[in-house]
């Protein structure tokens, strides 16, 4: 037979091999046989129920903010159990694995859960929950209809789904990259890594990174465009402000992320010498670059957050935000510092004195505009009549725990006392300590604050707290323990360890995870009863909180067009006015809205980019063309439609307020 | 300049319209006119003082050169760009202003940090270069 | 809803005035330039990065060719020169498009595409040669990112040019239709945007390069 050729074969799969398929592995095979019961399960439930039709049209070619928001949410939500997996499965190793005994996970595998943890974490978990909150919110409190551009909204969410779909992939399909989650060349350079992990991280990050910065164009076009009249930059709610600067930081950020990823592609892929160690390559260029993007990365992340707080404290505090102006400058400052400061990551690699102190003192600096904002809230907080509903009980936890990162930063930022500290666990302390303290405390006030706006009823009290409380002091029990092992010099990403005096914190450690576990539980099981008891959870009035911003003025949830009439802005806290007004809502003279179509364009090009990325990963080149040529025609064609919009008619407009008024 | 006021009597008389932005790009024929004239100079100028060999040392010259460009960016930024303080509300050249800010960081950063940590950590490479016969 | 209102306390009756929402209908701007300038800003940042990495790596030769060596400038002035002129022409055609005059705006276009279409033709020969002689982009770090600027830019230009016969395709069914004619424009700056990388280029990869 002439077709039984090997090349074919080759031609076809690239470097796919079945000896790549991990049925060896039981950690991996129990894991699969895990997630394919729960897939045909939940595949299952939904053909059953004939919801593919409702789910396609509703959600997932849904070009409305609020809805992709939370896909965003939902995103980020099943992500970190992945992530934590992770994490609990390098606790539990690093807990056991000391002398004599080796523990469960073998270092090949070790160094991918490491790697896989930091990068989902990141990535696929904190982008996702920010990107999500602000969509949700950000243009109902500018009062707007929908995003500059609702399409590319749709198109970015599902690139960083097909972002995450491929390092999901590793799991079944080859091996994820065993490198530590910003994969340092030269170990990630082809010679020393020649397996499919570090191209799934290359084109994971790759795909999932377009979706982020269209995303922050979007964002910023939003806000600087479809604000309701009367809203001046310095009448925006302080959470809208830190989006604008958050999404100026992705737009900044990113491109360099891209562009250093597709160096070390090249390294990998085409021979070129950027930052292999011969031929005149320098793979400390590779860090720096990176860095250049990762440090503003961290603010990117903690900035909304910041956001979250400030809402969350004036309105549980019944107070308008301490020094608004002062919060919007700080905001600014650290944005424009974050791009200072990136040396700060690798003090260690000998640029000398000079460099380093420049580097250093810009560090410290930034510590004064998050110093002053810490005091906002404090003050905002300051004889106010605090309500300490689970959103607020978030902030209080935050103040606390964020401080300590804070500190530990500065502590960080001295270059002489970074030499002793740097790549110790009082390293992964420290940014455990800011951006679970700072960014997931933000995103789970978010989560608490803003639920029962998308949904019509909120979450859960009781079960709120007791994830609350499982959290923060799990949070304690799990990283207190490893600032005190970093300080006695223990490294981080050890798979063993020989001396047995070190057990004691780590089994302390382990402990906290498992406290943390129980807070993730609760945290479904908080989700599950409030649905179940969404009646007596039910919230008519759209403003349950008794809320300050525009978001709260609609009903919850908000109509597909958000608001019936734009909102006339005139100060900073305008629902507060116009319910000091005594404002009623108007019940007559409506108008056709104009509202962009759905379209499934998005889900086609993201679905191309992750065939395109997986053939990239297995040197399927066939493959690879074929899907790149049929995404640029996707795309290509896509611009053919002219027709991409209609009107919601004037009498289902009054229909659909009727409803509200006689909820 | 006239250019401005024709461009505010523009946007005024247009207020009905779907407002976009590009109606309130007003180019002209003397503009693209002017802006080439410029351009073809400012390129014309450095290959001519660089091909003639009309340089003798590099520092100066490396920066001459890069002064032009400079001078040449700005012209294709107001000439074709049609960037001015006005276009999008300010916000073109507030988001071309941080732009060139970072881009400043990134280039001399880059390059300062990188050639410190060559200066500290190959000092010997540096020694072996210059001995060579 | 009504009841909500109560419970906040200070309303006074004399503010009663303020209207809180607009009552005719309400168009926002449309965001395309701007968003599509912040675009052109984020790519900026990858040539940075890549402006960057030449800096850094430029020199490295690694035992190979130099700089000196292996570019000329002949060629580069000939793209310049090329280029140059592709951005006049496009401002031509952006005259006519404002004129509405279909026909020669079409016609400027097509002129366009050809001098962008031969700078892409010779910077392939540019590369070509250079691979033939053993000065390909594996060869040393400074032509790895030698090879990487230029061929961004070179990529740029041509889905630059992919994007030119389709807007000229859909002005030729739609028209000169405010939707195209905000297309036209983002080209326009995308276009006049790689000038500006090129003058970079130009000025810190050849000129400086050939001076070293």
């Amino acid at each position: 037979m002439t077709f039984q050729n090997p090349d074919l074969a080759k031609l076809v799969f690239g470097r796919l091999t079945l000896g790549d398929i991990p049925y060896d592995e039981p950690i991996l095979v129990y894991t699969f046989i895990g997630v394919a019961i729960g897939a045909i399960v939940l595949l299952g439930l939904i053909t059953y129920y004939h919801k593919w039709g409702y789910l396609w049209r509703e959600w997932f070619t849904s070009v409305d903010h609020k809805k992709i928001g939370i896909m965003y949410i939902v995103l980020a939500m099943v992500m970190l159990l992945r992530g934590f997996s992770d994490a609990l499965m390098m606790r539990a190793q690093q807990a056991i694995a000391f002398g004599p005994h080796e523990g469960y996970l073998p270092a090949a595998h070790y160094d991918q859960v490491f790697t896989a943890h930091g990068t989902i974490m990141i990535f696929f978990v904190a982008m996702p929950f920010i990107t999500g909150l602000i969509n949700f919110v950000m243009p109902l409190q500018i009062g707007s209809r929908d995003v500059a551009f609702p399409f590319l909204n749709n198109f970015s969410f599902w690139m960083t789904v097909s972002g995450a779909l491929l390092v999901m992939t590793s799991l079944f399909i080859g091996v994820f990259a065993r490198t530590g989650w910003l994969a340092y060349p030269p170990l990630s350079e082809l010679p020393t890594s020649p397996d499919s992990g570090v191209d799934y991280w290359i084109w994971g990050l790759q795909v999932a990174g377009v979706g982020t910065t269209l995303s922050g164009i979007n964002m910023i076009a939003t806000i600087v465009k479809m604000r309701a009249p009367g809203m001046t930059m310095m009448k925006m709610p302080i959470f809208t402000w830190t989006a604008l600067l958050a999404n100026v930081l992705i737009v900044a950020a990113f491109p360099v992320l891209t562009a250093t990823l597709a160096l070390l592609a090249l390294d990998r892929y085409a021979g070129t010498h950027f930052f292999t160690n011969d031929l005149g390559g320098n793979y400390m260029m590779y860090v720096n670059l990176i860095w250049v993007w990762g440090h503003p990365e961290v603010y990117i992340l903690v900035l909304p957050a910041f956001g979250v707080y400030s809402e969350v404290t004036s309105t549980f505090s019944r107070k308008r935000l301490f020094g608004y102006a002062s919060m919007v400058y700080a905001t600014v400052v650290i944005a424009v510092l974050s791009y200072l400061v990136w040396l700060h990551h690798f003090f260690t690699m000998g640029s000398g004195a000079s460099v380093n102190s420049f580097f250093g003192i810009t560090t410290m600096i930034i510590s004064i505009p998050t110093g002053a904002k810490i005091f906002n809230w404090m003050f905002t907080m300051y004889r106010g009549r605090i309500v300490y509903d689970v959103p607020m009980l978030w902030v209080v936890a935050f103040i606390v725990t964020f401080v300590i990162g804070g500190m530990t930063g500065v502590l960080l930022a001295v270059p002489p006392a970074d030499f002793e500290l740097h790549n110790s666990l009082f390293l992964i302390a420290h940014f455990h300590n800011v951006i679970i303290g700072g960014v997931l405390f933000g995103m789970f006030a978010g989560v608490n604050y803003w639920f029962p706006k998308a949904f019509g009823f909120r979450l859960d009290a009781f079960w709120g707290k007791v994830s609350f409380w499982f959290w923060v002091v799990g949070f304690y029990f799990a990283f207190m323990p490893l600032y005190w092992l970093g300080l006695m010099g223990v490294t981080r990403r050890l798979r063993h360890f020989d001396d047995p005096s070190l057990k004691i914190w780590f089994e302390v450690a382990a402990f906290g995870a498992v406290l943390i576990f129980i807070g993730i539980a609760a945290m479904i099981v908080q989700i599950a009863v409030s649905i179940i008891r969404r009646e007596q959870l039910r919230d008519t009035t759209g403003d349950p909180w008794h809320g300050r911003t525009l978001e709260w003025s609609t009903s919850s949830p908000p109509p597909p067009y958000n608001f019936a009439f734009t909102p006339k802005v005139y100060d900073i806290d305008t629902w507060w006015e116009m319910k000091r007004h005594h404002w009623r809502r108007p019940v007559e003279g409506f108008l056709p809205i104009h509202m962009p179509k759905n379209t499934g364009t998005g889900v086609y090009l993201a679905a191309l980019s992750f065939i395109f990325g997986f053939a990239m990963v297995w040197y399927m080149w066939p493959l690879a063309i074929i899907s790149f040529v049929a995404l640029l025609a996707v795309a290509i064609h896509h611009t053919f439609n002219y027709n991409r919009d209609y009107y919601i008619p004037a009498d289902e407009v009054a229909r659909t307020e009727a409803v509200r008024a006689g909820a | 300049m006239s250019d401005h006021a024709t461009h505010n009597a523009h946007d005024d008389g247009h207020h009905e319209h779907a407002h976009d932005g590009v109606e309130d790009i007003h180019v002209t024929l003397k503009g693209y006119a002017t802006g080439f004239c410029a351009a073809a100079l400012l390129t014309i100028l450095p290959f001519w003082l660089v091909m003639s060999g009309a340089f003798s040392k590099t520092g100066p010259a490396d920066a001459f050169i890069l002064l032009l460009a400079a001078i040449q960016i700005i012209v294709h930024m107001v000439y074709f760009l049609h960037l001015n303080s006005k276009s999008q509300g300010g916000w073109n050249m507030l988001a071309l202003v941080f732009t060139i800010v970072l881009v400043v960081i990134t280039l001399s950063g880059s390059i300062w940090i990188m050639y410190h940590l060559n200066q500290n950590m190959m000092p010997s490479m540096m020694r072996d270069v210059h001995n060579l016969p | 809803m009504s009841d909500m209102t109560m419970t906040v306390s200070g309303g006074s009756g004399a503010d009663q005035a303020l209207t809180f929402h607009v009552t005719e209908a309400d168009h926002p701007e449309n965001a395309t330039l701007l968003g599509f300038w912040l675009y052109l800003m984020s790519d900026c940042l990858i040539f940075a990065c890549l402006f960057a990495t030449y800096g850094v790596l430029g020199r490295e030769y690694a035992g190979g060719p130099s700089a000196r060596e292996v570019l000329e400038l002949p060629t580069v002035a000939i793209n310049t020169t090329l280029l140059l002129f592709s951005s006049i022409t496009y401002g031509f055609a952006v005259l006519e498009m404002q004129h509405n005059r279909r026909g020669p705006m079409m016609a400027w276009l097509i002129v366009t595409w050809l001098l962008g279409a031969g700078f892409i033709g010779l910077e392939l020969t540019e590369f070509m040669h250079l691979v033939s002689i053993g000065a390909g982009p594996q060869r040393s770090a400074f032509l790895s990112s030698f090879f990487t600027l230029v061929g961004t830019h070179g990529l740029h230009v041509t889905s630059g040019l992919i994007w030119m016969i389709v807007l000229m395709v859909q002005v030729g069914k739609k028209g000169l239709t405010p939707a195209n004619k905000r297309r036209l424009m983002c080209l326009s700056m995308f276009w006049h945007f790689l000038d500006v990388v090129w003058v970079g280029v130009f000025s810190f990869v050849y000129l400086m390069g050939v001076l070293a």
